[in-house]
């Protein structure tokens, strides 16, 4: 069944349940996000795909469309705006070292900070001290760099026993990332290369294979994370 | 009255400095100091990351040479994951040479940026000319021409970089066993033919031909001063290799005397039974020394006129630079060269040496091979490396520690620039009693020709203190009771 709704002042045919950053991809409408992956389920964690829907600010990954609804992306000038500060606060609190980080090139945020155009955070860095896990044989652990998305907390397991390898400890600032080392021991080379491809930032780090890509033919160098997010293939 | 001088901030250097000379009630110098008035730390926040990052991070130490940290980075890890020369292992054929092929691109821009820029508006307009002229712009003014050449041959070098480590500044090639790319059959075609904007590798030798051609021309004009210049003794050290010739990648350390005598030979990887560093309290900088001879026999020189000292002589595939190194080996009928501004004769040839040595690599197929990276394992781990290379202000060394989880726990850099820190303050005390000892009145160009005496050596002083910010240098005279009598301050 489909419903009418309008993105940007555009009318469009949806097809009912799907959700407000699937719709808006199909329809050419590029929305960012850090935690979303498309056929899995929603986390709903990052908040970069924020949106305002019939004026609300609403987390369009969290959204299903429905009749009649009005959803502004990009005609909205506040509500850009907001999304940038959602990215820069990313930065602001935690410790990203992009020319560094093995990551840089195919890093989801990194891509999506250039996307956004953001060019240096407004809010001052925090400089919070994170420690290291490096006690896995396979993953480097980087605290500094994890933004809490929860992908590898909902979707890397165990293969044998389907446990959570990667958990959240503590509440608030308080918050870190964890893993089972023992677990991440057990892991498949092509898993921990999965894992890291599907960690969005340098936190979850292959510890086997690093900066094989030169640059200029790195991922999002090839093509962008927008193009990426348009593009039937790689949706 | 007795005085003191100072000149602050030093200029046309990488990083900051500062002079002090004390003078007494008859001006003659009683003491004459170079300072490095910075601190960055590198060698601290490194710890803790991953061990692969340090190559990648410790590169942004330097914005010049960015290409020989990366490398003395690089070998290091080779080391640590156990395919390194410290096991006695060498790298894939293509890997090494496009890590020299990085490597040459990168001496051949830096160089050129110290001779051209830094260095030659002195050598035609002289160190007393007004200071708003014996600079860059001045030159632009004077000479267009070559300004122009010296653009092209800079990007030309710029462009050998990217090609290998995929941008211009701070790139990345060069991974534990290897690299992460060969070298295109259309990047190779434009370095060697050149295209709209960028010239060919030939116009590159020639323009670099003229460069040396320059220095010999004011030579001939002004061959005293520039024999007698800061003319001061220290033992030459640069890496050779088997053929006893200076090898800007791999080899052993050796250091000679004024006869070219062998004083010490080594492996790098043993230099902590044979250097050690002292520290002053008025500088950042270190001062290493060979242990054996002690800090101030022991201290070396190293960097251009170092490593055409050591060198015998060079390959016979870079027929024009080895013509340049027998015509400045016989000037000195064979001995060591210790005359400051020679350093600048040096520099050119080196120039010459790197065009052509990169014309070399262009042609060889092997650049263009699939084989890039050692496979290693766990097993091979060793946890240590230590990785030297000829950078193009000298002898450059990287010694890293990891734990068995991969974290860097120790990082020892120690930096050319550190290593002529003896000869640059002895170099700077001839200069102060040549020009300044026994004046009444100090000139501008007298102090100048103090920073002429530092500059000869390209300081980078960012590098040694491992600065944030701008480079400037600080000449100043103190009195007998350590007054300040005059300060330069750019």
């Amino acid at each position: 069944m489909s419903v009418k709704i309008t993105i940007d002042g555009q009318q469009i045919n949806a097809r009912t349940g799907d959700n407000i950053i699937d719709v808006a991809a199909k329809n050419g409408v590029y929305i960012p996000s850090l935690c979303y992956v498309k056929g899995k389920p929603c986390l709903g964690t990052c908040r970069i795909c924020s949106v305002k829907v019939d004026g609300r600010v609403m987390a369009a990954c969290t959204i299903p469309v429905s009749e009649g609804m009005e959803i502004e992306v990009n005609d909205d000038a506040e509500i850009v705006d907001m999304r940038k500060a959602l990215v820069e606060l990313l930065f602001s609190e935690g410790n990203h070292n992009c020319p560094s980080c093995e990551k840089s090139g195919r890093c989801e945020l990194q891509a999506t900070g250039y996307e956004v155009g953001m060019m240096v955070s407004r809010f001052p860095y925090r400089f919070t001290p994170h420690v290291v896990d490096h006690a896995s044989k396979t993953i480097f652990l980087q605290r500094d760099r994890c933004i809490f998305c929860q992908r590898c907390v909902d979707m890397v397991r165990d293969e044998r026993t389907g446990k959570k390898i990667f958990s959240i400890k503590g509440r608030g600032t308080n918050s870190r990332i964890e893993i089972d080392a023992e677990l991440a021991n057990e892991m498949t080379p092509q898993q921990v290369r999965q894992a890291s491809d599907l960690c969005p930032v340098g936190c979850i780090i292959d510890k086997t294979q690093g900066y094989d890509d030169p640059i200029g033919k790195r991922k999002f160098e090839v093509k962008s994370i927008k193009e990426r997010a348009l593009d039937k293939e790689h949706r | 009255m007795s005085k003191k001088l100072v000149i602050d901030p030093v200029t046309r250097i990488e990083g900051h400095g500062k002079v002090t000379i004390h003078l007494d009630d008859n001006n003659q110098v009683v003491d004459a100091k170079l300072h490095v008035v910075e601190f960055r730390g590198f060698e601290r926040f490194i710890q803790g990351h991953p061990y692969w990052e340090a190559p990648m991070l410790l590169q942004r130490i330097c914005g010049i040479c960015f290409v020989s940290h990366h490398l003395c980075g690089a070998k290091a890890l080779d080391d640590m994951v156990g395919v390194g020369y410290s096991t006695g292992t060498s790298l894939l054929p293509t890997s090494e040479k496009m890590r020299r092929l990085g490597h040459y691109g990168q001496q051949l821009q830096s160089h050129v940026t110290a001779y051209f820029y830094l260095i030659v508006p002195e050598m035609l307009f002289g160190m007393d000319a007004a200071p708003e002229q014996r600079n860059v712009l001045g030159l632009v003014e004077a000479n267009p021409a070559l300004v122009k050449r010296v653009v092209a041959l800079r990007k030309w070098g710029q462009e050998v970089i990217k090609a290998v480590l995929g941008k211009r500044m701070h790139g990345i090639s060069s991974i534990p066993g290897g690299v992460n790319q060969n070298l295109s059959i259309e990047a190779r075609d434009r370095l060697l033919n050149g295209e709209e904007g960028l010239i060919s590798i030939d116009a590159v030798i020639e323009f670099a031909q003229d460069g040396l051609n320059l220095f010999y021309d004011f030579h001939e004009k002004n061959r005293k001063q520039v024999d007698t210049f800061a003319e001061v003794p220290a033992l030459n050290m640069c890496l050779v290799g088997d053929d006893d010739n200076v090898d800007y990648y791999h080899g052993k350390m050796r250091i000679v005397d004024k006869n070219k005598e062998i004083i010490d030979e080594l492996d790098y990887h043993d230099y902590l039974d044979h250097f050690s560093e002292a520290t002053e309290e008025w500088s950042y900088m270190k001062f290493p020394f060979l242990k054996a001879l002690g800090r101030e026999a022991g201290s070396v020189r190293v960097g251009p006129l170092a490593r055409v000292n050591v060198t015998k002589s060079y390959s016979d595939s870079t027929p024009l630079a080895k013509a340049a190194l027998e015509r400045f080996h016989d000037y000195t009928n064979g001995k060591a060269n210790d005359m400051t501004l020679h350093t600048n004769w040096a520099r050119a040839i080196e120039i010459l040496h790197s065009a052509e040595q990169i014309k070399d690599l262009l042609n060889d197929p092997v650049l263009q091979k699939e084989q890039l990276v050692l496979t290693f394992d766990q097993s091979t781990w060793t946890g240590e490396g230590v990785g030297v290379v000829e950078a193009p202000r000298g002898t450059l060394l990287h010694h890293y520690r990891a734990n068995e989880e991969g974290n860097i726990t120790f990082a020892n850099l120690v930096v050319a620039t550190t290593h002529n820190n003896t000869v640059m303050n002895r170099s700077v005390r001839s200069v102060a009693e040549d020009y300044l000892g026994g004046k009444s009145e100090i000139t501008e160009g007298m102090m100048n020709a103090i920073e002429v005496s530092i500059r000869a050596y390209d300081p980078c002083l960012s590098c040694a203190t491992h600065a944030a910010g701008q480079m400037p240098l600080v000449v100043s005279v103190l009195d007998s009771k350590g007054n300040l009598v005059n300060e330069f301050v750019r």
